[in-house]
């Protein structure tokens, strides 16, 4: 297709480069510097998209964030990427994007019927239509209306793209490179201040690249690369393009995503697609710049119709012509430097301002160009479906309501200018109190409440000679209270042309029998008829009117809508819009990618992975591994074909018979040491601990202050004053937390020390009846007897040349034991084991066995302790003191958790000695009850016992204690089965504990 | 994100820290008789005052001390930051 809207010559795009890219499959050429919008307005394309509720056809309005219409899916790194501006996108070679909300495509889009139905689409429409019946929503409305509505699709796919965070501190954060942000700066980097200066664009300079001014002898694009440059080659000075500033938070931390990669055809291997900065800024300077507001007539969302600052950026930075035939609908001076640009280009404009006069500068050198400039007009309704190619035009009478000499002109642009609206949002969000300012129809900031200054158009200051002037001013103030370094600038002088003061009229009334539709809100549809409705049907609050009719909830959150929708409330009112007051502004300021929020924690990088020493041991001998808290740890050794039942089943087995090892180094382990320690495992714990001998081991109980067991494992008793206590895997860190929290603040009165040994330390248990006889060979010079070594007894011994503790003591149930080396020799101790225990067939098991171990013996873990339970629901009341007051013993005595008909643990035994009982079955007395079947408890864990080649679990129900030899029924639900049971002590093996002793 | 002053450490995010609570909260002495109504009251009932709150943060990620810190609810604005063993 040939290029027919680009200027031979202008803009500021590298016509030595061409770029190909495509556009809903169709191929085309734009320039290097080209967004995917310059590229298509300068190929004629003005059709993009189609509207989200009508499916209306929609083309460009803007030309940076503040687009609401060019709203378009990307294909690129074979990944697809929604909601991308194309305003904002910039070309690179081989773009794919397509339009979104159309179907089957842009041109022919069956969705538009709801265009010629509009009449049953007003404001609450939803609301109204689909209340009933109710069951309806989830089935066939919600689905329907879901395949309807939306713009573009995510992928279903993982990301393969890679999000960066970064944090930052800095003196000053700059957000913008406009004149003031440019400015301030420069200033503020003079005095030495450490400098972030974030340009949400790819080129810096904001308004400077598209206004005629004359900064000291250059011309403002000029000026704004030259300090560009000079920041940039400061070592204090940060500066960021492709960079949006989008959220202000607390304590001045403030949040920006930068487009890394967005303008390049693929992401290279270790370079992010986007990164995300957390700054903490000690001052902000918002530097924000404003948006052009549109004036609101009939149709005025047909292609080719849009903001007369939008159709002058596409002229100066991109030498596109948005039409050939433009008319230029103003009410103050901004529109005239559009047209005299048109003008300077070939292009004879029709200028139609709603001003009865009006005189400046700007407007005598239109006059001077014999532009066409008609006062005290304006455009009734723009004309052309899928483009526009005519206009109503009329002349308005001085007191705005009636409208004469209407006429249709031909045209093929229609560029609109209601003056301009400060970017606010940023200074809003950090909870500045906004005022409304007169002179400009506008809010600007106020009373700041952090460390933040709004400087130039953002703060309501149109003229560049005093928002550079306040800009210099400010950057140097902010930084010298800083830095205590004063280096004055200099503000250079400024050529620019004064403009007149612009007309409050921004909504043009309807021709006598004429109903089109003026719309305020361009991406949502809401139009000027849905805001008169909702306040009709009694809707006052605009944070009420806002969500009624999703007036700027879109989004482009209603950058070019609000304030239109402010002026049309308070119309209809009565008001003044700083009576209505605006809609709360929230982050983001543009939408942010999820990928970007996330950053690098997707899969195994969301939390950390810890490995013992022994991991690669366990790799390399066929180890299966299952998350535990933090930890990797081995479920279960495969052998050959064997799966998970099959291989726990032998590893647990082995234990039973011979003797196996289990990595245990993942179970948390503190160390506590000082005088008092004695003292406070005795507050800490349910049962007793004054008299713990040195070189003894104790299990014990600690409850939370509400009685609820928090933790359990054992303590040993080292030294006089210093003891090692586990803790489970998954709860280590709370309980260190626990203890912290207790002496720092409880009772500082205890001089006692705690810390973290749990990675300092890696373990082993050695388990089984033959285990004795692994120790023995792996200590020859220590008497590990049952008298040299009892249960629950300690001492340190020397493996084969490394240091190594030696506890006896038992999960598993059987004789038993654990030893702890230093984390470096874990892998060494570990090989050793197995060498020594070879002859006497010695397995490593896994979490599957382990579990099962310890099931059958009926021990406690994790799924019994749930956060849930007091110590007798778990048969652990035999360890509750009677004598000393501890952690949360207070709360025993409630009367819940003495009820005689209190929950237990019990065991639990399929009747026909097969069937595997699902975790998380109800334990109920009738399988045929009317729902809902009352339920007496739940089954906690399972296992397949082998010392009785049976299934078994373990249950926590109501009358615990005198269930034992009751028939019931197990109930899955989920797994939708019900077995019957019957109802034994939890001790199912071994139930005197003798083995361990043994 | 809050910027919290470590009164062991200085200025940190908030990221470095777990919240823990009511500061003002007194637990019971040991050994002493106390009623239903008042252990409930220390277990359960806590205020959600709407402006100044004494809380505790612990340092989780840095000096692992328990700290108090004077903060308003409603602004997030922070006044002063005390040590554990500071009485206030």
């Amino acid at each position: 297709m040939p290029e027919n809207f680009r200027l031979d010559k202008g803009g500021l795009v590298n016509r030595n480069k061409k770029i190909s890219f495509t556009f809903n499959g169709k191929k085309y050429f734009g320039y290097e510097g080209d967004t995917l919008a310059s590229a298509l307005l300068a190929n004629g394309v003005h059709l993009v998209g189609r509207s989200f509720k009508y499916h209306r056809p929609r083309g460009f309005f803007g030309a940076g964030v503040d687009e609401p219409y060019a709203i378009v899916q990307m294909n690129r790194n074979n990944e697809i990427d929604p909601n991308v501006r194309a305003t904002e996108q910039e070309l690179f070679e081989g773009l794919e994007a397509k339009s979104v909300n159309c179907w089957p495509n842009v041109d022919f889009d069956i969705g538009a019927i709801n265009n010629f139905l509009n009449k049953f689409f007003p404001a609450g429409f939803y609301y109204k239509t689909f209340m009933w019946p109710k069951s309806f929503w989830y089935k066939i409305y919600e689905p329907i209306i879901r395949k309807a509505a939306g713009f573009g699709a995510a992928s279903i796919k993982h990301d393969k793209e890679r999000y960066e965070h970064k944090y930052e501190y800095c003196d000053l954060l700059i957000a913008g490179s406009g004149p003031s942000g440019l400015a301030s700066a420069y200033a503020a980097a003079q005095n030495g201040a450490r400098v972030i200066l974030a340009e949400d664009k790819s080129r810096f300079g904001g308004s400077l690249l598209t206004s005629e001014v004359t900064i000291g002898n250059q011309s403002g694009q000029e000026w704004a690369e030259k300090i560009i440059s000079e920041l940039k080659s400061m070592p204090n000075v940060v500066v960021k393009n492709r960079s949006q500033v989008f959220g202000y938070y607390d304590h001045n931390m403030l949040v920006m995503s930068e487009r890394v990669s967005d303008h390049l055809p693929k992401t290279d291997k270790y370079i992010p697609k986007q990164r995300l900065w957390y700054i903490r800024a000690k001052e902000v300077v918002i530097s924000s710049g404003s948006i052009e507001r549109p004036l609101v007539f009939g149709n005025n969302d047909a292609p080719g119709v849009m903001l007369s600052s939008a159709a002058k950026e596409y002229l100066k930075i991109y030498g596109v012509l948005v039409g050939k035939k433009p008319i230029i609908f103003t009410n103050n001076d901004s529109g005239y430097e559009t047209g005299i640009e048109f003008k300077k280009n070939g292009i004879d404009p029709i200028i139609l301002d709603t001003r009865k006069d009006a005189s400046s500068e700007i407007i005598k050198e239109a006059k001077e160009l014999n532009i066409n400039i008609k006062f005290s007009y304006v455009v009734v309704a723009a004309k052309g479906y899928k483009k526009v190619n005519s206009a109503d035009i009329a002349r308005i009478s001085d007191d705005k309501k009636n409208l004469s000499n209407i006429e249709n002109i031909k045209c093929d642009c229609i560029c609109v200018s209601g003056f301009w609206t400060p970017s606010i949002h940023l200074a809003s969000q950090s909870g500045n109190k906004t005022k409304f300012n007169e002179e400009i129809d506008a809010f600007i900031p106020s009373q700041s409440k952090q460390k933040e200054t709004t400087l130039g158009a953002a703060n309501g200051v149109f003229t560049l000679e005093e928002t550079l002037k306040t800009s210099f001013e400010k950057g140097s103030e902010l930084s010298k209270q800083i830095t205590n370094k004063e280096n004055k600038v200099s503000v250079p002088t400024v050529v620019e042309k004064k403009p007149s003061s612009h007309d409050k009229f921004w909504c043009v009334p309807l021709p006598e029998g004429k109903n089109y539709k003026r719309f305020l809100d361009f991406q949502n549809d809401v139009a000027v008829s849905d805001i008169q409705l909702a306040l009709r049907e009694g809707y006052r609050s605009i944070e009420h009117v806002k969500r009624y009719t999703t007036l700027g909830m879109a989004t482009d959150q209603g950058k070019t809508s609000n304030l239109n929708g402010l002026q049309l409330v308070s119309d209809v009112e009565n008001k003044v819009v700083p009576q209505v007051g605006h809609t709360t502004f929230r982050p983001p300021y543009t939408p942010v990618s999820i990928g970007a929020i996330v950053g690098r924690e997707v899969g195994k990088h969301s939390k950390p992975t810890r490995k013992s020493p022994m991991h690669y041991w366990h790799e390399k001998n066929n180890a299966v591994f299952v998350d535990a808290g933090v930890w990797l740890r081995p479920r279960y050794y495969k052998q050959g074909n064997e799966n998970l039942f099959e291989a726990s089943k032998r590893e647990a087995k082995n234990v039973r018979q011979n003797v196996g090892v289990c990595d245990v180094t993942t179970l948390g382990k503190i160390d506590i040491k000082g005088p008092d320690a004695a003292e406070f495992l005795n507050r800490v714990y349910t049962n007793a601990w004054l008299k713990l001998p040195v070189g003894k081991a104790r299990y014990g109980v600690m409850l939370r202050e509400d009685g609820i067991v928090m933790d359990d494992g054992t303590t040993t008793r080292i030294s006089e004053n210093h003891y090692h206590m586990t803790t489970t895997t998954a709860q280590a860190a709370n309980v260190l937390s626990h203890l912290e929290y207790y002496l720092q603040l409880v009772w500082p009165e205890l001089n006692v020390n705690v810390v973290s040994s749990t990675e300092q330390w890696a373990g082993a248990a050695i388990a089984g009846p033959k285990s004795r006889e692994v120790l023995q060979k792996l200590f020859p010079d220590l008497d590990v007897s049952n008298e040299g070594l009892p249960f629950m007894g300690y001492m340190e011994g020397n493996l084969f040349g490394v240091n190594a503790k030696i506890f006896r003591i038992s999960f598993s149930g059987e004789l038993a034991y654990e030893v702890n080396v230093e984390s470096d020799n874990g892998n060494y101790m570990w090989e050793k084991i197995l060498e020594i225990g070879k002859e006497f067939n010695i397995q490593p098991y896994g979490t599957e066995a382990l579990s099962t171990l310890r099931i059958e013996m009926g021990h406690v873990a994790g799924s019994e302790l749930d956060g849930r339970t007091i110590p007798y629901d778990n048969s652990l009341e035999g360890l509750v003191s009677k004598k000393k007051d501890f952690i949360g013993k207070r709360s025993l005595s409630k009367s819940a958790y003495v009820e005689i008909d209190r929950q237990k643990i019990v065991g639990v035994v399929p009747l026909d000695k097969k069937t595997s009982i699902p975790e998380g079955s109800y334990i109920v007395k009738d399988a045929k009850a009317k729902l809902p079947n009352p339920k007496l408890g739940h089954v906690s864990a399972s296992c397949w016992s082998v010392e009785y080649d049976n299934p078994f679990s373990l249950a926590i129900i109501k009358d615990g204690k005198n269930m034992i030899g009751q028939k019931l029924f197990a109930m899955s639900p989920l797994k939708n089965k019900t077995i019957p049971v019957e109802i034994v002590s939890s001790h199912y093996v071994d139930p005197k504990g003798e083995r361990v002793r043994s | 994100m809050l910027y919290i002053k470590c009164p062991h450490c200085g200025l940190r995010p908030q990221t470095e820290f777990s919240y823990g609570g009511d500061a003002t909260v007194k637990r019971p002495e040991l050994n002493k008789e106390i009623s239903d109504q008042d252990w409930d009251n220390f277990v359960y009932l806590r205020k959600s005052p709407r402006g100044k709150h004494l809380e505790l943060w612990q340092h989780i990620s840095g000096c692992r001390q328990w700290i108090k810190v004077e903060r308003d609810t409603l602004t997030h604005e922070i006044f002063t930051t005390y040590k554990a063993s500071e009485n206030i």
